[in-house]
């Protein structure tokens, strides 16, 4: 009698009837180095980092004191880097805020109306300006927002520099060009990270399906009603998903409020300074844990406010 | 009497693919009306003409007397309950069913009071709290119900409502639905392609072909007297016999259609009774169904199928029998398509 078993044996063969047959020990095998990776490297960094923080400077011989204390983080309630604190959170809210409406049109005319050709040149729009390198685009927008840029420029052809002078004469946001201001620090985050914002949204609008928007009219609601009862809620995940990018890169980034933008510190220029020309890695360290801190506050206010619950 | 929805003439063209074509009815107020047809046959683009989600690329749509054309889907005191419910997923069943309610401005405890009494008429009391993703098909079925029933439509528009239910859910919410409908009064357009449900809930039935509407009449008329091939094939089963066939069998030189329950089946050598036609063929298949067995014979190049009670059978392939029918029972078709 032939056996119904078919007839090819062989060292792969045998090995996939093993993890057939032990379909947890394929699972374990597939996970194991990324799970290793991330153990390891990253949440190993992340200790040692979270551990450097409880330690603290010796003002007088520069060392650092391996011992556990919370020094450090009184330090960071200190006005001048509270100050700091308050000015990186507050231009990470702008930022997504500004971010999120520009977004929010661009991705629903994707996710609803582009199709085919339209929907390709979407996407390499919103993905070539990633492609090429982050500072060569930051100097660009140092060039553009300078005193000597396009923007002075065209300004002065339209006769609309009073307009330019009188937004640079605005206090806190203005000043001498906008490439040393915050709003020149605003627009550059507002511009590097829109992608994050726009491709999360779109992708939570591509989910809404056509006849929830069908059934809102059905049921007597007028387009403004539907979008602000329906379509805005269901896309709230996409939104909440593209303000984490956002707000966490505008929190944690240091490059960008260092070339286009007045002197005053942000978090990550704290940082940067603190490990390296002043040496107080404990400091520097508790700066990093702040944007983690706001990060798991605002995930956690989101989640109260029901932002999750269509997912 | 005003009539509760009225097309006149009217087709809606997709690039060159004609969805409706031509179509022109009247549907009376408080009348369960099922439109029946194979997909792509025209039935849910003329129930979306209705609930406004399509525009008619030619001809004029009424709903009781108000012109319909260019009044957008807000606008219409119609409801629809979706082919896949649509239940908005960000909403507790509550919510869902009091939405057109709360669009409307109705103040929070008047629009639950309802939404609970909505709920209640589907019988789903207290599953207000729950969310839509925690239901079955069946309970989202009726949450769709409420939702649309709870705005007190003029007409009620289903798309396939029962079409994801299984076998009994389904037979037990056309009950209900039925019962429903007679007890609100209000006028129903439904949508199906199981002509076994329209035949049964219905009032009256409009078979559409291709964007055509082909036969329109009560469920007696379009089983009992198909005008056309398509129509006596669609709706149930039946023998489809062409003009040469009838003319030699004693009936009528045209296209018939012949129901197979109609048809007795005898043994050759046995004669037909008197007004009766009658056929001589060779058992080609019997089909054990439970309720009935069908047999399949040839006769002359023609295929014949007869449907007799289960247990009555006393043929085997290969037998040859006398299939034999009243003439009473032969419908003469007028278009031959």
């Amino acid at each position: 009698m032939k056996a119904v078993t078919a007839a090819r044996t062989g060292g792969l063969a045998r090995l996939s009837d093993f993890f057939f047959r032990n379909r947890g020990l394929l699972t374990a095998f597939l996970l194991l180095p990324p799970l290793a990776w991330i153990v390891i490297v990253y949440l190993g960094s992340l200790f040692a980092l979270l551990l450097q923080s409880f330690y603290s400077l010796d003002e007088f011989s520069g060392l650092i004191v391996r011992e556990l204390t919370f020094a450090t983080y009184a330090e960071i309630f200190e006005s001048s880097n509270l100050q700091i604190i308050l000015r990186t959170v507050t231009m990470a809210a702008a930022v997504t805020v500004a971010d999120a409406v520009i977004a929010f049109p661009i991705a629903y005319f994707a996710a609803r109306y582009a199709r085919g050709g339209a929907k390709a040149l979407f996407y390499l729009a919103v993905m070539m300006p990633l492609w090429s390198s982050y500072l060569v685009k930051v100097y660009a927008w140092k060039l553009i927002l300078a005193k000597e840029g396009i923007i002075t420029w065209a300004a002065a052809q339209l006769h609309l520099t009073f307009l330019l002078d009188g937004i640079l004469a605005i206090p806190v946001i203005g000043g001498p060009s906008l490439s040393i201001s915050y709003l020149g620090t605003f627009l550059v985050f507002v511009y590097i990270w829109l992608p994050y914002m726009i491709l999360p949204v779109q992708a939570a609008l591509e989910r809404v399906p056509r006849n929830f928007i069908e059934a809102s009219a059905d049921l007597g609601a007028r387009p403004g009603q539907t979008f602000r009862t329906v379509i805005l809620p269901l896309a709230l995940p996409g939104i909440i998903a593209g303000s984490i990018f956002t707000f966490s890169l505008t929190l944690g980034d240091s490059i960008v409020p260092q070339i286009v933008g007045n002197s005053r510190y942000f978090i990550g220029q704290a940082v940067y300074t603190l490990q390296g020309t002043a040496g107080d890695i404990p400091l520097a360290a508790a700066f990093s844990v702040v944007p983690m801190v706001i990060m798991g506050l605002y995930l956690a206010a989101a989640k109260r406010l029901g932002a999750f619950d269509a997912l | 009497m005003t009539p509760a929805v009225s097309f006149q003439r009217v087709s809606r063209h997709f690039g060159s693919m004609r969805a409706v074509d031509d179509v022109t009815l009247d549907i009376a107020p408080g009348e369960f009306f099922a439109m029946l047809g194979p997909s792509g046959s025209g039935k849910t683009t003329c129930l979306r003409l209705i609930a406004g989600f399509e525009q008619p690329t030619y001809g004029h749509i009424e709903i009781f007397g108000e012109t319909a054309e260019g009044l957008p889907p807000y606008r219409r005191n119609v409801n629809t309950v979706f082919q896949d419910y649509a239940l908005f997923p960000h909403m507790t069943v509550g919510e869902n069913v009091a939405y057109g309610l709360m669009i409307k401005g109705m103040a929070r405890a008047d629009r639950e009071v309802k939404a609970a009494a909505a709920l209640a008429m589907v019988k789903l009391e207290g599953f207000g709290d729950r969310r839509p993703s925690q239901l079955s098909g069946g309970q989202r079925q009726r949450v769709a119900l409420a939702r649309a029933l709870v705005n007190e439509p003029k007409v009620l528009l289903l798309d396939e409502p029962l079409g994801a239910l299984d076998l009994k859910l389904r037979e037990q919410m056309q009950e209900e639905l039925k019962a429903l409908q007679k007890q609100l009064g209000i006028t129903f357009v439904f949508v199906t392609h199981d002509q076994g449900e329209a035949l049964s809930m219905a009032d009256r039935v409009a078979i559409f072909n291709a964007g055509r509407i082909l036969q329109a009449g009560s469920p007696t008329d379009v089983y009992e007297r198909p005008q056309s091939r398509f129509v006596a094939d669609f709706v149930g089963s039946s023998n489809i016999m062409a003009p040469e066939f009838s003319a030699a069998h004693g009936g009528p030189g045209v296209w018939i259609s012949l129901r197979p329950e109609k048809i007795s089946v005898l043994k050759a050598s046995d004669k037909p009774p008197v007004g009766h036609g009658s056929a001589e063929g060779l058992v080609a298949a019997t089909h054990y169904q439970g309720s009935v067995t069908r047999i399949v014979i040839n006769s002359g190049g023609a295929r014949l199928t007869a449907a007799i009670p289960a247990g009555t059978s006393r043929f085997h392939e290969g037998d040859i029998v006398r299939f034999v029918w009243s003439k009473d029972s032969i419908v003469a078709m007028e278009h031959g398509e």
